[in-house]
């Protein structure tokens, strides 16, 4: 099968051409890095099926970073190279382009981003690109589809050609020879959007930019969140679910194996979703009237601020702080993606150059950065209770976030890199690819979320019948009420937590904890170890020796942690 | 006159007359668009030594403080 190569400079927009030409769902969004993994899709041409591959945006072909070596790596496989470019950059782009060319292989042009260079007043003679090239050039618009069916066409009529080999600086030289013959730039006046684009990277009022879209988004989440919760996901449990699980109950007897396994255990003689802790019963609950909502919440945030441009103009305004716990202003893009869930934000860690910084950002993440399953199971449990108390919770892993990158910083050798990042423009996200993301992400979600927050459910009925639990619960009894101050069933939930994070916060739930106990025990379930899922990513990206150190790392502050927090928060809480 | 990246104010523009650094690290400001002879313009700076962003053709770029002082320009006026 051929193997076709999407390359490109980052954020010009490959992996919209991937997801147009495969249909393949993919994340995209506009800053750059976005794709940090390889992913391949399939092409249909005439008779033939095609592999399609989305290569991670790199600036040239040179071997000096990751990046790069692994596009220079990639390119011995393929067979045929569409090179995407950003129209709005074609001089930047022209480089990479011409590195391609002089490879042996077929390569075509794609002009992305057309429409944009449209308004910017920029003219591309696309004929006269072609000739000089000596490829074809299709201008598109991936994000609309515009461009997308002349590509098709055109693949077939790629063939390798012979381009002279050149040196760095006779490179540029000819890429400025072919951008003064191929673009011509009418002035235009600041549009809008860049004038908002350069007000929110001045720090004057830049900063007061930051703290409105953080306010705005943060109340957005929690109002869409809690709309859907009690309008929606709760009459629909209360008064539909509930009745016929109701008569499933009887059915089954009201007590037994297979009933508290399937229904749960009834709690004055009723199903409670929160605490019968059966399969039907809170085992959907949970996954969809608890968290579902705040996952559809987050994700419609996030999408929207990633697809106007808002990420990297963030980074940059945080880099001096990030800079104090050994990172860089980017950092702060697999630790946002780390609040919707761990696991992307585990993948984004390769955003970052080094072996330190890559330990450093994604132990902070695993610590204190709760996925939004967990935080709406904390808002929702100790939410009950009081906001003051979910509020201690994120004030002590905020304050933890700080101090421990802090520390790494200080004791770990090295320097954090400085930052260079390109800022993208400001784009009107296009609603039709946002709802398209927003239904991706959900949708992983539950297909990852349900199995698994039955499988704890199931797994932790049956060590309750066994008597594991038991067993277990003396022998860390000295731990937790000793350090911790917290009766030894919470060793029930400390278990689940390895499989999910939501499930074992929602286990606090039956063990009449006093709000001090639920705390503390919130607080500890979110740092002493990230799911199995995260853990898997991290043992990948940061290898076995750092993994187990950044583990060791997670288990002592819990520890510490959480004596810490009995020590000093009052027992009347 | 010549100044350095960190130099030039908000608004103003130069023209790059030399990258001080290895080979590398003019690569690396090459594919950023950061080139001998290119026009800057600065657009902003962050506080306290933190990343200068300016602009080049159609993209804005954000670079550090201790990389930037090693772009020089030559300011000039239209």
């Amino acid at each position: 099968m051929r193997k076709i190569l999407l390359i490109g400079n980052p954020n010009v927009g490959k992996s919209a051409v991937f997801s147009r030409l495969t249909g393949a769902r993919v994340t995209i969004a506009n800053y750059p890095g976005t794709t940090v993994e390889f992913t391949q899709g399939f092409l249909r041409l005439g008779d033939e099926k095609a592999a399609v591959v989305d290569v991670p945006g790199t600036y040239s072909l040179h071997p000096t970073s990751k990046a790069e070596e692994v596009a220079v790596e990639m390119l011995k496989s393929g067979n045929l190279v569409i090179n995407v470019i950003d129209a709005t950059n074609l001089e930047r782009n022209l480089y990479l382009s011409l590195q391609l060319l002089e490879r042996d292989i077929p390569v075509i042009v794609v002009l992305n981003i057309w429409d944009d260079a449209k308004h910017k007043g920029i003219d591309i003679d696309v004929k006269k690109l072609e000739q000089l090239l000596g490829v074809p050039v299709v201008p598109t618009c991936a994000l609309t589809g515009e461009g997308i069916h002349e590509l098709i066409v055109r693949l077939q009529e790629v063939k390798s050609i012979s381009y002279p080999a050149r040196s760095d600086m006779q490179r540029w030289q000819e890429v400025g020879r072919i951008v003064e013959q191929v673009q011509k730039i009418h002035h235009k006046h600041h549009s809008l959007l860049e004038n908002l684009a350069d007000l929110s990277i001045k720090p004057l009022t830049g900063l007061p930019i930051a703290a409105i879209v953080i306010y705005i988004s943060f109340q957005i989440i929690r109002k869409v969140g809690e709309g859907l919760i009690s309008y929606v996901f709760e009459p629909l449990f209360d008064n539909l679910w509930l009745p016929l699980m109701a008569k499933f109950s009887l059915f089954l007897g009201t007590h037994g194996f297979l009933h508290d396994i399937l229904i749960g255990r009834l709690i004055n003689g009723e199903i409670d979703f929160g605490q019968s802790f059966g399969l039907l019963t809170t085992g959907l609950f949970v996954p969809f009237a608890m968290v579902l909502p705040y996952i559809f919440s987050f994700y419609l945030v996030l999408g929207l601020l990633e697809d106007f441009g808002y990420l990297p103009r963030l980074a940059v305004l945080v880099d001096n702080i990030m800079h104090h716990l050994g990172l860089h202003g980017y950092a702060i893009i697999p630790m946002i993606l780390g609040l919707g869930c761990n696991v992307p934000g585990a993948l984004a860690t390769r955003l970052l150059e080094g072996r330190r910084e890559k330990f450093i950002a994604a132990t902070l993440m695993a610590i204190a950065v709760p996925c939004m399953a967990q935080i709406a199971m904390i808002v929702g449990l100790v939410g009950e209770r009081g906001g003051q108390f979910v509020a201690i919770i994120f004030i002590v892993l905020a304050l933890l976030w700080f101090t421990l990158g802090m520390i790494f910083h200080h004791i770990l050798r090295g320097e954090s890199p400085a930052l260079t990042l390109e800022i993208p423009p400001y784009r009107m996200p296009q609603i039709l690819s946002t709802v398209k993301k927003l239904r991706m992400r959900t949708e992983a979600f539950l297909i990852s979320a349900v199995p698994y927050v039955l499988l704890g459910i199931l797994i932790i009925n049956i060590l309750y019948t066994l008597k594991i639990i038991d067993f277990l619960a003396t022998v860390f009894s000295p731990v937790l009420s000793g350090f911790w101050g917290l009766p030894s069933e919470v060793i029930s939930a400390l278990l689940v937590g390895f499989l999910r994070k939501d499930v074992a916060i929602g286990m606090l739930g039956p063990l009449n904890l006093t709000t001090k106990q639920l705390v503390i025990s919130s607080t500890i379930l979110a740092i002493y170890f990230p799911c199995v899922a995260t853990f898997i990513i991290l043992v990948k990206e940061l290898g076995v020796k750092d993994m187990l150190k950044s583990a060791l790392v997670m288990l002592f502050v819990a520890l510490f942690v959480g004596a810490l927090l009995n020590l000093i928060l009052p027992a009347y809480l | 006159m010549v100044l350095d990246l960190t130099q030039l104010k908000p608004g103003e523009k130069g023209i790059v007359v030399e990258i001080q650094g290895g080979a590398g690290f003019i690569r690396r400001m090459q594919c950023m668009g950061i080139r001998e002879g290119k026009r800057v313009s600065k657009i902003s700076a962050q506080f306290l030594r933190g990343p200068q962003i300016i602009r080049i053709d159609n993209s804005q770029i954000a670079i550090g403080f201790g990389m930037a002082k090693r772009v020089l320009v030559e300011v000039f006026k239209d």
